[in-house]
């Protein structure tokens, strides 16, 4: 029985010796290795993610309640943008295996083609996202936290939510928010809430018809529990501060821990993409200046091709558990 | 290259795009309209419809793998030394990650409702 392990070397490429394991080369191995690693990376994180989920599973905030924004509308609607997304991945996944297709029959402009194409597939995904983080980040409706760090909102009668700023004056009569030329000289400070805490409960005691809605899910129904005019008025008593968007410390969509995994999963494959598209500018670099013609074979195409849907691939799993469950 | 193919695989690549997009269509609509029967059921530890998103990803990612990733061109134990490790794995690891995870809840469920008593 022969060995496969490397016993010759050519002395020109780093090959691992010119052996051909399993009939595929070094490269195309070793990159094979990288990805089931990382694939065990991403499990652990969405593993980590499903646990904590099933461990909060009566107060884990309701995902289409949470991402319903769609450029150039302000109507609620789920679902829309991230199967966008995820049609840009896919799509940009397609054009990828034409660059290792056009590749093998050594067609040197097309493979620079298509790799411009899936350069910009991934570019218009990572702008999704940097669009999909910034509304996650500035909010929506807005909420108030009690001091048992619970996040209620607030809803009308039918059970809609409503934005604070809809019942709550929302005049800084106290104060101006500082600018360069405004205020103190030369100081700027962030934008302040667009309403606070007082005039919050000010405009919920004017407003009978709203009340107020927990982070409790009812199992039955998979819905939220909104709370009695009476028994909301009790809990507006016990009110912290008013929160819009979620960063790593607070959530206006209930949990903190639902917008750290959110930023750290999505971020770190996010991340995955961006690497992604590094390498894929520097391979078409490569196949513009001939190195693969030189080199006889397009191989590394391949190589950067197996990295690329992979990013792919975790996609459609980040998509399900954050998404559709 | 030795193993050059002659053909091109463009028409099956078509396919399978087809066959993707067809898919995340149908986990989308599922995903906006959640039909009550499925989306309120509970079949082992989850909804009905958390299986069929599952099983439909899982069927995304076969054909990701396979024919996007060439795994279907590979020498068949270089292709079970990639499915079989990471089956085991994750399985293994989100088995008893989500058994404990919903244990943990059932322990604090006590302890989280006192913090949230409204009365």
């Amino acid at each position: 029985m022969e060995v496969t392990i490397p016993n010759k070397t050519t002395g020109t490429t780093w090959n691992g010796g010119g052996d051909r394991p399993f009939n595929s080369s070094y490269g195309k191995m070793m990159m094979w290795f990288f990805l089931i690693s990382d694939a065990l990376t991403f499990a652990g994180f969405l593993g980590a993610y499903g646990f904590m989920r099933f461990r909060f599973l009566k107060v884990w905030p309701i995902a289409d309640e949470v991402f319903t924004h769609v450029p150039f509308t302000h109507q609620s609607m789920p679902m829309i943008y991230v199967a966008f997304m995820t049609f840009v991945l896919i799509f940009s996944s397609v054009t990828m295996v034409f660059a290792v297709d056009a590749g093998k029959h050594m067609k040197q402009n097309k493979v620079a083609l298509y790799m411009l194409l899936t350069i910009l597939g991934g570019m218009v995904f990572l702008g999704s996202q940097a669009w999909e983080w910034k509304h996650f980040i500035q909010g929506d409706k807005g909420a108030v936290i009690l001091n048992s760090d619970d996040v209620v909102q607030f809803v009308n009668k039918e059970g809609e939510q409503v934005a604070l700023t809809s019942f709550a004056a929302a005049n800084h009569s106290d104060r101006i928010q500082h600018t360069k030329t405004n205020g103190i000289w030369n100081k700027t400070e962030p934008t302040l809430p667009k309403v606070n805490l007082e005039q919050v409960i000010e405009g919920f005691k004017a407003n009978p018809d709203i009340t107020i809605r927990t982070q409790q899910i009812n199992q039955a129904t998979k819905t939220k529990v909104i709370l009695s005019r009476a028994e909301a008025e009790k809990v507006l008593q016990k009110a912290k501060q008013v929160v819009y968007g979620a960063n790593l410390k607070v959530n206006e969509y209930g949990l903190t821990l639902f917008g750290d995994f959110f930023f750290f999963i999505t971020g770190f494959h996010g991340f995955h993409v961006f690497s992604g598209i590094l390498i894929n500018i520097i391979i078409l670099f490569n196949v513009l200046v001939g190195t693969y013609e030189k080199r006889g074979h397009y191989e590394m195409i391949e190589k950067s091709g197996l990295y690329w849907h992979f990013v792919d691939l975790v996609w459609i799993f980040v998509f399900t558990f954050f998404y559709l469950f | 290259m030795s193993n050059t193919q002659a053909h091109s695989h463009k028409a099956l690549i078509w396919k399978v795009f087809g066959i993707l997009t067809v898919i995340t269509l149908v986990e989308v609509v599922l995903g906006i309209y959640k039909p009550k029967s499925l989306y309120l059921s509970k079949v082992l530890g989850t909804s009905l419809l958390n299986w069929i998103f599952l099983i439909l990803t899982l069927v995304k990612a076969y054909y990701i793998a396979w024919f996007f990733m060439h795994l279907h061109d590979e020498k068949k134990w270089f292709r079970r030394a990639i499915v079989w490790t990471l089956l085991l794995y994750i399985l293994y690891l989100t088995f008893y990650i989500l058994t404990e995870g919903g244990a943990i809840g059932e322990t604090f469920a006590g302890a989280y409702k006192a913090l949230t008593q409204f009365h």
